[in-house]
């Protein structure tokens, strides 16, 4: 990166975004600095998910700008620098025959690029990847045969394999059980602490915002709080109740 | 049996295009199998045989094209057929499997034209309804082992990027690899495995011969690769003890072939509830 510090790692401008005549994102502007682990919450329904593959570029833009590392979205090229994980403890299909290495490996596909065989070195970065999450014993078990949460953890593996700069977790804890989910968010807090790697995590549950993110932005439709952990813990049961409809539990963490 | 295949030539052509076959439709069948695509290897092999059905109308009509090997043409019709049925699956992106049962019954309509046009039913089309190892000639052998070759081939360069497409079709998009490329490529291959296979196995067969070993080694397989091996284990085992069995007991040896996959899957089957109640 280098020269490229102080870009944020995504600026968002002005999007709004709709699916046939509903609405679901309105001017939402949000930036992400280098090295953030940000949390957006929004209620079912709130657009985050729509917000999410605007920035994935899986959906077109209507209205707005979306620039990852300082490059217009249209423009970007880089996207082995992204990783995505996404909620598959629930949807991915448990049968199919594949061992926690071969799916860690599936990570690097691009990286070693259209018609080549995966050499030595790639098979050594799928061992320190799975390491890294705790799951190198479980290497060659079925993938079907694990818990939510050791799931889970292989993903994040597949995606930290190729060595991204910014990984975005879309939900990422949900089947997986509560004492697992801390454990999760540990390893989360070590990719950003130790690996330096930006982390967006997309939460319906405000429960679930730990007191190991570093900014938080509260979406349903609009954006209604955009900044850093400590004064989104200081919003009131009012303001969250805005945002969410009624009923919401506040989660105060002691910085 | 092993004296006459030193002996006679069909006999040779018969078992080394089974030994291919054995390896080949299982292999490709793998991936047929976890992309969820086992009914469309059977509609294509109908489409096979519209192709099969056109060229021996041709070959009656025009003696010019006497010499011509069916084989092409069938293999020309299911690439064809493949290519439809991947703009059908666009077309009716929600409802991917009505892509089947429309080429499979515009593949048996054709047929029926072209066997009508042609005055009837003949023995030729007959043997590759069901199979017909006797009637495997060098010309068919030499077809079968350059679409193993490219199979194979191709199969070992894009495997990893097949393995990601079947797994997590979204994770390979979203990762940047040309997925509509490599399906296309995938569905052509299936399309020429099929049309390899038929001289042993026949149409009606052929898809089982590519997903029933498969079925079986799921039974077992802890993973991809171990799968594939699996696979290609059973299916070896069923074409040549078929082979044998059939040419020992005057038995149809497509039919035998198959029996021999659905007999290991039951036994797989089998084998596998023994090993979860005594585990």
């Amino acid at each position: 990166m280098g020269n490229n510090k102080g870009i944020p790692i995504i600026k968002v401008e002005d999007i709004s975004y709709k699916y046939s005549k509903d609405l679901v994102l309105e001017d939402v502007s949000l930036q992400v600095p280098q090295g953030a682990f940000l949390a957006i919450v929004g209620p079912n329904g709130s657009g985050k998910s729509t917000l999410l593959k605007l920035i994935l570029g899986v959906l077109k833009i209507q209205k707005g700008e979306v620039e990852l590392f300082g490059q217009p979205i249209r423009q970007f090229k880089d996207w082995q620098k992204i990783g995505f994980v996404s909620q598959k403890a629930n949807s991915f299909n448990t049968g199919f025959p594949a061992t926690v290495f071969e799916v860690v490996l599936s990570g690097l596909t691009k990286k070693i690029g259209l018609f080549k065989i995966p050499r030595k070195e790639h098979k050594k970065k799928v061992v320190k990847a799975l390491e890294s999450v705790g799951m190198l014993s479980f290497k060659d078990r079925n993938i079907g045969e694990l818990s939510g949460g050791q799931q889970q953890r292989v993903f994040i593996a597949r995606s930290l394999v190729s060595e991204p700069e910014l990984m975005i977790l879309d939900e990422p804890t949900v089947g997986v059980d509560q004492k697992n989910v801390q454990q999760f968010y540990e390893i989360l807090d070590m990719m950003n602490k130790q690996l330096g790697i930006t982390l967006i995590l997309v939460t319906h549950d405000v429960a679930t915002v730990t007191d190991k993110v570093t900014h938080v932005a509260c979406i349903n439709k609009t954006l209604h709080f955009h900044g850093d952990a400590c004064e989104y813990n200081e919003l009131n049961e009012e303001e969250l109740s805005s945002i969410y409809g009624h009923g919401v539990q506040l989660l105060s963490h002691n910085h | 049996m092993i004296s006459g295949i030193l002996q006679y030539e069909f006999l040779q052509n018969a078992f080394l295009t089974g030994l291919i076959i054995g390896a080949l439709a299982p292999l490709i069948g793998v991936f047929v199998v976890v992309r969820r695509m086992s009914m469309i290897a059977d509609s294509l092999s109908h489409v096979a045989l519209a192709g099969i059905a056109f060229s021996l109308l041709l070959e009656k009509n025009f003696i010019a094209l006497a010499g011509l090997n069916p084989l092409y043409m069938g293999m020309t019709f299911s690439v064809v057929g493949s290519l439809f049925i991947e703009k059908l699956r666009n077309v009716y992106k929600h409802f991917k499997e009505l892509a089947i049962p429309i080429i499979l019954s515009s593949g048996i309509g054709l047929s029926a034209i072209f066997i009508s046009l042609a005055n009837g039913f003949n023995t030729d089309l007959y043997g590759y309804l069901f199979g017909s190892v006797s009637a495997v000639s060098r010309t068919d052998l030499q077809l079968i082992i350059i679409v193993a070759i490219f199979v194979v081939l191709t199969l070992v360069l894009l495997y990893k990027e097949l393995f990601l497409l079947s797994f997590d079709e979204e994770h390979a998009k979203a990762s940047g690899i040309p997925s509509k490329a490599i399906h296309f490529i995938f569905i052509v291959m299936v399309a020429l495995v099929i049309a390899a296979s038929m001289r042993i196995v026949g149409i009606l067969l052929v898809s089982s011969l590519m997903t029933i070993p498969v079925a079986a080694s799921l039974r077992f397989a802890k993973g991809f690769k171990q799968m594939i091996f699996y696979s290609v284990i059973f299916g070896e085992i069923s074409v040549i003890s078929g082979l044998f069995l059939s040419y020992y007991l005057d038995l149809a040896p497509g039919g035998t072939i198959v029996m021999l996959t659905v007999l290991i899957l039951v036994l797989s089957i089998l084998i596998g509830k023994i090993k979860t109640r005594f585990a």
